[in-house]
C-alpha cells in the first residue's frame, strides 16, 4: 500500500527547480529526451510524471485524470501533494493518463485571443526512445525523432496553430515533450 | 544559508511563471499574461527578467547579467549580487562560462551555445503599442494576424526619413506567426534572435512573458526594396579593433573629442586579453578594471 503522504520532494525549492529546467529544456527541443527524477508517486503513475506534477501543479491547475490512472491512491496523493482539483476534461489545465486513455478532443486547445489557455498532457508511456516519427519544427535543428503513439492526432494538432494541446510523454525517470508547433511525418 | 526561499519568490508564484514559459516555448513570439510580484527593485530596472530568471534557476547555473552590454553598470552589478545572495549561484562575467545570461537591451557578441539560456528585460512588449494604445485591439490584432499596421508605420519612415529610421526594438515576426518586440536591441543584434540557445522574455510592469525556442525562424520585418539591413557606427572599436561588434559613442571633451568602444565589456576585454589593441588602446592589464 502507498502511503499518500509519502513520495514528494524532500527539497521542495532545488528539486522543483531541477525538474523544471528538464521540462523546460524537453519542451523548447521537442524529441530530445531529458531525465526528471525526485517522486515517487503511486502506481501507475510514473517517477517523471510524479516529478511534473509536484513541479507545475498546484490548487490554480485543476487536473483530469484519464482511465488507468483514476485511482483513489491517485487522487490523494495529487490533492495532498499539490492541492490540484481533479476535474472532467473540458476543465482541465493538466491531464494524465495513458494514450488510448485521452479524450483528445474533449480538452481545451485555447482562444484566439489567448492561445495559452490551453491543456498540457502528461502521457505515460510504456516506451520513449528517439525513434519513429519524424519531428520538424521550432527547437528542432533540421529533424529529430521520437516514439510516438501515433502521427495523425500530433498533426491534427498542429494544423490548429496557435491552437492546439501541448504534449509531455513521460516514461520511468525520462520526459520528451511535443508543443504543437512540432509538425510529424 | 540565505534566510530567502531558493531564487528569492515562492514556490507557487515560481510554478505559475513556469507554467507561463512553458506555454510561451510552444507558442513562439505570444505574450503570455502572468501575475507578475511586486520585486525588491524598481519597475524599469528588469523586475520581469529578475521573475523569469528566478523561475530559471537551478543551484549549480553560473549567472552574467548585462546592461548594454556591459556587466559593471549598477543595474547588471544589483542583479547579480541579487541572485548570490537569493540563490546562491556561481557569478560571471565571461560570457562563455555563464549557463544563464539575464540581460537588457543586447545579445553578446559571442554565438550562445545550445546549452545556454538568454533572459532578456522587456519594457514594452508589445509591438504594436505605440500605434494602438488599447490592449483590447492589439490582442485581437495578433489574434488575426492583422499586422499591416506596422507596415504602414515601417512605409511612413521611409517616406518621412528615406529609410527605415527604427534603429532598435525592431520588429520581428517568429516562425511566420506572431509579430514580437525582440526587446530594445539595437537591430544589429536581430540576425542573432535564431541561435541555438534558448531565448525568454520577460516585462515585469506589463505582466507578460514570451520565449523563442532554439533554431525557430525570426525574420525582421521589410519591404522587398528596402530590405532589413543591421547597422553600426561605421568604425572600428578604439580599445580593441574590433570591426565587427556594436559600438557605443563616447564625448570625450568639451571639444566633442570622441571614441568609440564595444558596447560588449567581455568581448572586448577578452580580445584586448588576446593581444588585439585599438586606434585609441593601451594593452591589456590584469588590474585595470
Amino acid at each position: 500500500m502507498h502511503e499518500v503522504l509519502e513520495g514528494g520532494f524532500n527539497d521542495v525549492p532545488v528539486q522543483a527547480a531541477q525538474a523544471f529546467r528538464a521540462v523546460m529544456t524537453a519542451m523548447a527541443r521537442p524529441g530530445d529526451i531529458v531525465q526528471v527524477c525526485g517522486a515517487q508517486p503511486p502506481a501507475p503513475m510514473s517517477v517523471a510524471a510524479g516529478a511534473v506534477v509536484l513541479t507545475l501543479c498546484d490548487p490554480e491547475t485543476p487536473i483530469y485524470l484519464a482511465g488507468s490512472h483514476d485511482t483513489e491512491q491517485v487522487r490523494a496523493w495529487i490533492s495532498f501533494h499539490t492541492g490540484a482539483p481533479c476535474v472532467a476534461a473540458h476543465d482541465a489545465v493538466f491531464a494524465l493518463g495513458v494514450w488510448d486513455d485521452l479524450p483528445l478532443g474533449a480538452f481545451s486547445i485555447g482562444r484566439a485571443e489567448y492561445p495559452d489557455r490551453s491543456a498540457t498532457l502528461i502521457v505515460d508511456s510504456a516506451h520513449l526512445a528517439n525513434e519513429g516519427a519524424v519531428l520538424r519544427g521550432p527547437g528542432i535543428d533540421g529533424t529529430a525523432r521520437l516514439s510516438l503513439p501515433e502521427t495523425r492526432a500530433f498533426q491534427q494538432n498542429a494544423a490548429l496553430f496557435p491552437l492546439g494541446l501541448d504534449f509531455l510523454f513521460t516514461c520511468d525517470t525520462r520526459l520528451a515533450a511535443l508543443p504543437r508547433t512540432t509538425r510529424v511525418s | 544559508m540565505s534566510d530567502y526561499n531558493f531564487a528569492y519568490l515562492d514556490e507557487q508564484t515560481k510554478r505559475m511563471i513556469r507554467r507561463a514559459i512553458l506555454k510561451g516555448l510552444a507558442i513562439p513570439g505570444y505574450q503570455v499574461p502572468f501575475a507578475s510580484r511586486e520585486m525588491p527593485m524598481p519597475y524599469g530596472w528588469g523586475t520581469g527578467g529578475v521573475q523569469v530568471s528566478a523561475a530559471v534557476l537551478k543551484p549549480d547555473d553560473t549567472f552574467k547579467v548585462i546592461d548594454q552590454g556591459a556587466d559593471d553598470t549598477t543595474n547588471a552589478v544589483s542583479i547579480r549580487r541579487f541572485f548570490q545572495k537569493t540563490a546562491g549561484v556561481a557569478v560571471t562575467e565571461a560570457t562563455e562560462e555563464a549557463s544563464v545570461i539575464q540581460t537588457r537591451h543586447r545579445i553578446p557578441e559571442a554565438e550562445l551555445r545550445a546549452d545556454q539560456i538568454l533572459v532578456y528585460q522587456v519594457p514594452i512588449p508589445e509591438p504594436l503599442r505605440f500605434l494602438e494604445p488599447s490592449e483590447v485591439e492589439t490582442r485581437k490584432m495578433h489574434a488575426l494576424e492583422e499586422y499591416g499596421l506596422m507596415h504602414v508605420k515601417l512605409y511612413e519612415d521611409i517616406s518621412q526619413h528615406g529609410d527605415i529610421a527604427t534603429a532598435y526594438a525592431y520588429p520581428v515576426k517568429v516562425e511566420g506567426r506572431y509579430v514580437m518586440d525582440p526587446s530594445p536591441i539595437p537591430k544589429f543584434d536581430n540576425p542573432k534572435l535564431k541561435m541555438a540557445g534558448i531565448q525568454l522574455f520577460g516585462a515585469g510592469r506589463e505582466q507578460r512573458i514570451y520565449a523563442i525556442p532554439p533554431y525557430t525562424d525570426v525574420v525582421s520585418l521589410d519591404f522587398e526594396d528596402y530590405p532589413f539591413q543591421p547597422t553600426k557606427a561605421d568604425h572600428a572599436c578604439d580599445l580593441c579593433g574590433a570591426e565587427d561588434s556594436y559600438l557605443d559613442e563616447l564625448i570625450m571633451d568639451d571639444a566633442g573629442k570622441r571614441m568609440f568602444m564595444c558596447s560588449d565589456t567581455d568581448y572586448c576585454a577578452t580580445r584586448r586579453k588576446g593581444g588585439h589593441i585599438g586606434a585609441q588602446g593601451a594593452p591589456h592589464r590584469e588590474d585595470a578594471a
